[in-house]
């Protein structure tokens, strides 16, 4: 599935997209991140207050307990500051 | 009768306005909000705002919320413009235009797709002062003001 990411969890992880492959055993998106958070010192860091992450499927806002099963797209951003 | 647009390039209120009505005599308001970027941010003396967006997911998710005003309120035609890229102190970073037969829906429905568009739009404010950048800080009012239109909107409005 393909994962983007926004903001300043883009410029820490240090890139806008990438397509990744999650086990099985990750199951929602806050599983996602935690496994994210585990893939590298620029993921640990973009990912240390999952608390603050939010998360869109498919461009629609999901909670973390949300499947991530059958998702295209996975975008994983702060809290947004537009308007 | 919606129309929402995301670019960088800079907005003309006038002619945004102008467009909604155009051609149009069943209008009896328009409601026109102009969100501008000021020099300061949280005491900040600042030189730029430059905004971030989820290309795809933004005008979703405007659309979206243009389509549940639409239901609320007796509208009459919406417009969204939302810049995104650099944007200096003076310029306009949104415009949301509304337009309805009478003004109690006009305003209601305008200040209805701010607070949302504030807190569910996915766009993001990188703030630039002194050599400096940093991401804008979320605020907790912003949330609050976008929660109170949970409720019905007769009750909202009350």
């Amino acid at each position: 599935m393909k994962v983007l990411y926004f903001a300043w969890i883009r410029e820490r992880v240090g890139k806008a997209e990438e397509d990744v492959s999650p086990p099985a055993s990750v199951v929602t998106v806050g599983e996602l991140v935690q496994w994210l958070a585990g893939r590298g010192e620029e993921y640990a860091y973009a990912f240390d207050n999952p608390k603050v992450v939010r998360a869109a499927i498919d461009r629609v806002h999901v909670q973390p307990q949300a499947a991530i099963k059958g998702a295209r797209e996975i975008a994983l951003f702060p809290p947004m500051t537009g308007g | 009768m919606s129309h929402i647009r995301i670019s960088s390039d800079p907005i003309d209120s006038a002619a945004e306005t102008a467009a909604l009505a155009r051609g149009r005599t069943d209008i009896g308001a328009v409601v026109t909000f102009i969100g501008v970027c000021r020099d300061d941010e949280a005491g900040e003396k600042i030189a730029a705002l430059s905004l971030e967006h989820y290309p795809g997911m933004a005008e979703a998710e405007i659309e979206s919320h243009v389509r549940e005003a639409e239901t609320r309120w007796p509208l009459l035609g919406v417009r969204v413009v939302h810049r995104t890229g650099r944007i200096e102190p003076g310029e306009t970073i949104v415009l949301v235009a509304v337009a309805s037969a009478h003004r109690q829906a006009a305003f209601a429905a305008a200040e209805f797709l701010m607070d949302y568009l504030k807190t569910k739009a996915p766009f993001w404010k990188k703030v630039e002062a002194a050599g400096v950048t940093h991401w804008a800080e979320a605020r907790e009012k912003d949330a609050e003001a976008a929660a109170r239109w949970k409720a019905p909107a007769r009750d909202a409005a009350e």
